[in-house]
């Protein structure tokens, strides 16, 4: 079995070589459009996000990208949680079949 | 009710929260089940509840890097995924993908590129559900063949066995895929990556809708390890994906963690499902997925031949998707439920047996 480091610096060799078009995942290319947004009706957290927005892309990039994993990370754990709370057990599959 | 609305602070656009937890759960039940990404129904449900469309994909990928992890994660501590063949197959996928990318470029230099790709999807698509129900109706075949004998078919016999001759190929290095229980020649994995990989550049999809059959039929993965690997691949990509639409200004990270917290949920019911289900049926339900998305793609070929009745055609396929996405996340969601209650309910009379004893 490979090991926990072993499989996160795959991980993250394979996001830094990785290609832009392969990122498109889905659908077409963006459209050429400039967003600001708007900070005037947003206040507390949304206003400084939106403001970060608008600062710099990069940093509000790097925050997002690193938010995610830790956002999916603590929600998997709550519902890990919830689930083992109701008696599933969330560690082993009986069904051997292709 | 306005609080049922919040403002995204970057699309600057009122959207209803609750719809987005109720999309997220639909798509991380399916996606944690069928192992793809599913971007094929969350961009139109994200388009009605009043995205821009640009906003739609980001938003949609920013999400779908957070849900694959939650599902990876599950299926990993079932032993579903297959580590070493995900990043084996990631070499293949990224070449594959920037030659179709190139491709489509070409196409568009010669002309009529949509209609083009969006034939290519189709036939794809109906190649995938031949290769999906062709196979679930050998192994019946198989199966009937095997009680009149009088002996019982192998668990993890399958109806198409094209991956056994693949297999024969010797080609160096040779690997040996522990998850997968595959003993082949690297280049297969490699040369199937790059194939879907290609593919999934032309048709500018993720290409879990393409990987995960090629995993099953060609590579002889078991259809829960083909799961769980795809959706490591998916998490890799998404991920990067998220990074440059964000980079673009295209990705509004509240409704994406909004989704999160319904596809938190719904993965995880996606995933535990999985225990409870066996392969083939997995197979019959991601054939019907197939079959749903090619009849989304038809109605917006009949969009595109008939302009007037365009807005007609678009609405029916948006509404058919989502249609879709309801009525197999319900059937997966109530399967699990059953299968969960049967395991807790066995585990209570087992420790009540063992008090009585």
């Amino acid at each position: 079995m490979i090991g926990i480091r072993t499989k996160w610096l795959g991980i993250l060799a394979a996001v830094g070589v990785f290609f832009p078009a392969a990122a498109m995942a889905a659908a077409g290319p963006a459209a050429p459009l400039v967003i600001v947004a708007d900070t005037r009706k947003l206040s507390g957290i949304m206003a400084w996000w939106a403001n970060l927005y608008n600062e710099s892309h990069l940093y509000f990039t790097l925050l997002t990208v690193v938010l995610i994993p830790i956002i999916g990370v603590v929600f998997g754990v709550v519902a890990d949680i919830v689930m083992t709370h109701i008696g599933i057990d969330l560690k082993s599959r009986d069904l051997a079949e292709h | 009710m306005d609080w049922l609305y919040i403002l995204m602070p970057i699309a600057g656009v009122k959207i209803f929260w609750p719809g987005l937890i109720i999309l997220g759960i639909g798509v991380g039940i399916i996606g944690g089940f069928f192992g793809m990404g599913g971007a094929w129904m969350v961009t139109p449900g994200l388009n009605i509840l009043g995205f821009p469309m640009a906003f739609a994909i980001g938003t949609d990928i920013a999400h779908m890097a957070g849900k694959s992890l939650i599902s990876t994660m599950r299926h990993g501590k079932f032993g579903n995924v297959d580590y070493r063949l995900g990043l084996i197959m990631l070499v293949g996928t990224v070449i594959g993908f920037e030659v179709g990318a190139q491709m489509v470029m070409w196409l568009e230099r010669i002309g009529s590129v949509e209609i083009t790709v969006r034939y290519l999807y189709l036939a794809l698509l109906a190649l995938i559900t031949w290769m999906v129900f062709s196979d679930v109706a050998k192994r019946r075949k198989k199966e009937r063949e095997a009680r009149a004998a009088g002996i019982e078919l192998e668990k993890t016999a399958t109806g198409l066995e094209w991956h056994k001759t693949f297999h024969k190929i010797k080609i160096p290095p040779m690997v040996h895929l522990k998850a997968a229980g595959i003993y082949c020649s690297a280049w297969l994995p490699i040369g199937v990556s790059f194939l879907t990989g290609w593919l999934a550049g032309i048709l500018g999809i993720g290409g879990g809708l393409i990987r995960m059959p090629a995993l099953i039929y060609i590579i002889g993965c078991p259809t829960h390890v083909a799961v769980g690997t795809d959706l490591f691949e998916v998490m890799i990509s998404g991920l990067y994906g998220a990074a440059t639409y964000t980079y673009k200004g295209r990705t509004e990270l509240v409704a994406a963690i909004i989704m999160l917290i319904g596809a938190s949920i719904g993965a995880q019911i996606g995933t535990v499902a999985t225990k409870y289900i066996k392969g083939s049926g997995i197979r019959i339900a991601f054939g019907l997925a197939v079959v749903g998305c090619a009849i989304s793609i038809v109605l917006k070929l009949l969009a595109m031949y008939f302009p007037a009745q365009k807005p007609f055609y678009d609405a029916a396929a948006t509404f058919f998707v989502l249609g879709v996405v309801a009525a197999l996340s319900i059937y997966i969601a109530v399967r699990m439920f059953q299968g969960a209650s049967a395991e807790v309910a066995a585990r209570k009379a087992a420790m009540k047996k063992a008090d009585q004893g």
